[in-house]
């Protein structure tokens, strides 16, 4: 079974002198009692879907269902293409990539929840962009999404992935999160430092709250998915320079937990609180809703 | 403490925007349909509590209607649903209601078919795009569809039960949950029974043989395939 917290992870993990995504690998083969190459299969049917939604609102103005966002991955993209940027092409073509997959998911287009579809462009930005950045293979990458779903089962045994349970903190935080381990792997840190990692970017965003305009996964949620796969690259750096999280990530995540169920239900995706119920969020409640 | 599947938490592939108020309801109607069987002519989704009030913008109608199309959640025409059951000729209904105390997310599926004849199905997306059907034709039932699953109605006489694990075992089929409800001693009664491995056409064929059973449906898991 696999390990409940961090502390084991990394424990096992060393002692086998093996990434996260190798024991996250033999486990899964282990509890779903289906070969290795089935379970990689698998995850790398998952990597294309992540590649495509990260990719199809860069190249076509996609618009929601409801008509309330859209048509921004493609000015990103264009605008990282000038150069001209302050963050330079590689984080503005980041944004672009977790824009794209939420204005697909808000456009009923094919995602995958990772681990959930209000969050689902978080994962795929920063493990593709970081593995452009680094020449990765097509199996690295997987491995990648491997790390990402190992931290993300300890958090779902220790808190919640849910926003209706924890808020925004519990969703884009655990992909946010989930990326940036899985991004220190990649570069080649250690157990212990993809957690520290997840550590320090769940401490970031502690407390945000769910509070979805008409209830909808579109406002604020798409712009979330940003400000977590710029945290989630960011992070990385920070860990891979030698700065560590001063608090274990075993105990971030039981505080997280624990900031959740202080929060009012007013601000854990019922869409009464926060910008749901500002003035603009009531406007376009009314307009989207109004036959 | 659950033990969680990678794939729990990467996944799963869906149409957006909500796993529960669209990959759920999607799932939730697909298994409707085949519980109904038969050429479907005219749905009536009475739409309860959060599907009532938010089901145009999280695009369940469109999912629900896909799902009664037969349609995978993860397939990238269930926003072009309504009109495809249009051109099929079926008729799609959405009616806000209340159901009572039932979770949040509950739909309930009168479905005409062909023939003229009606089933009622209720269920719940509980969360993750995972379903729970609770409700046959004002029979209480409660099943997941995760697993492989045999939902049979029966004149409740002793033995019938064992009648149908005996096939189950003889082609080495492994039942994990079974579920009896009956209203009266003698009368009819209805079971769910969950199984390990998909319930092969042999064992299908057999069980439909035992005289005490009324009617018998098998439903398999949606299980992500080819995309």
């Amino acid at each position: 079974m696999f390990v409940s917290t961090g502390k084991k992870l990394i424990e096992i993990c060393t002692q086998k002198n093996i990434p996260i995504w190798e024991y996250t690998i033999q486990e899964e083969i282990e509890k779903s009692e289906s070969s290795r190459q089935t379970v990689t299969d698998k995850m790398k049917t998952t990597l294309h879907v992540m590649m495509s939604s990260s990719t199809y609102a860069q190249e076509n103005e996609v618009h929601s269902v409801s008509g309330l966002i859209g048509g921004d991955a493609y000015k990103i993209k264009h605008y990282a293409d000038n150069k001209n940027t302050l963050t330079g092409e590689f984080m503005n073509r980041a944004m672009a990539r977790a824009l794209s997959s939420s204005e697909v998911n808000a456009a009923m287009g094919r995602i995958a929840a990772c681990p959930t579809a209000g969050s689902c462009g978080i994962l795929p930005a920063v493990v593709l962009s970081a593995g452009e950045k680094l020449n990765k293979t097509e199996d690295e990458l997987t491995n990648a999404l491997f790390t990402a779903a190992g931290v993300g089962i300890i958090i779902a045994k220790n808190a919640t992935l849910s926003g209706a349970e924890g808020g925004c903190q519990a969703e884009c935080g655990s992909a946010a999160a989930m990326a940036s381990a899985a991004v220190v792997e990649m570069m080649g840190g250690t157990p212990g430092q993809a957690l520290s990692a997840a550590a320090i970017v769940i401490k970031n965003i502690l407390g945000l709250v769910c509070d979805p305009v008409a209830g909808l996964v579109e406002v604020p949620c798409a712009k979330r998915n940003i400000a977590g796969t710029v945290s989630a690259l960011t992070t990385a750096d920070l860990v891979m320079s030698g700065v560590y999280s001063k608090i274990p990530f075993d105990d971030v995540v039981r505080a997280m937990y624990k900031v959740g169920r202080q929060m009012p239900p007013e601000l854990r995706e019922t869409a009464l609180g926060g910008v749901a119920i500002t003035p603009a969020g009531l406007k376009y409640k009314k307009e989207i809703f109004k036959d | 403490m659950r033990n969680f599947s990678v794939f729990d938490i990467i996944g799963p592939i869906m149409i957006g925007p909500s796993s529960s108020h669209t990959a759920g309801a999607a799932r939730l109607a697909k298994v409707a349909a085949s519980i109904a069987g038969g050429r479907i002519k005219r749905v009536e989704f009475l739409l309860h509590g959060s599907f009532s009030e938010t089901y145009k913008g999280h695009g369940t109608d469109k999912a629900l209607a896909a799902g009664i199309l037969d349609m995978e959640p993860w397939d990238e025409n269930i926003k072009n649903s309504l009109e495809t059951a249009e051109e099929k000729g079926i008729e799609i209904v959405f009616t806000p209601a209340d159901l009572g105390d039932v979770h949040p997310n509950t739909v309930r599926f009168i479905i005409t078919k062909d023939d003229g004849s009606v089933s009622m199905i209720t269920g719940s997306s509980i969360g993750g795009g995972n379903i729970l059907i609770f409700d046959i034709d004002g029979q209480a039932v409660e099943f997941t569809g995760e697993r492989p699953t045999l939902l049979t109605r029966y004149r409740d006489l002793p033995g019938v039960i064992s009648k149908i694990s005996s096939i189950l075992y003889e082609e080495n089929i492994n039942i994990a949950n079974m579920r009896v409800y009956r209203n009266e001693k003698g009368k009819m009664a209805n079971m769910t029974l969950e199984t390990d491995s998909i319930i092969t056409e042999d064992a299908m064929n057999k069980i439909r043989k035992i005289t005490e059973i009324d009617n018998v449906k098998f439903i398999n898991p949606i299980v992500e395939g080819v995309l």
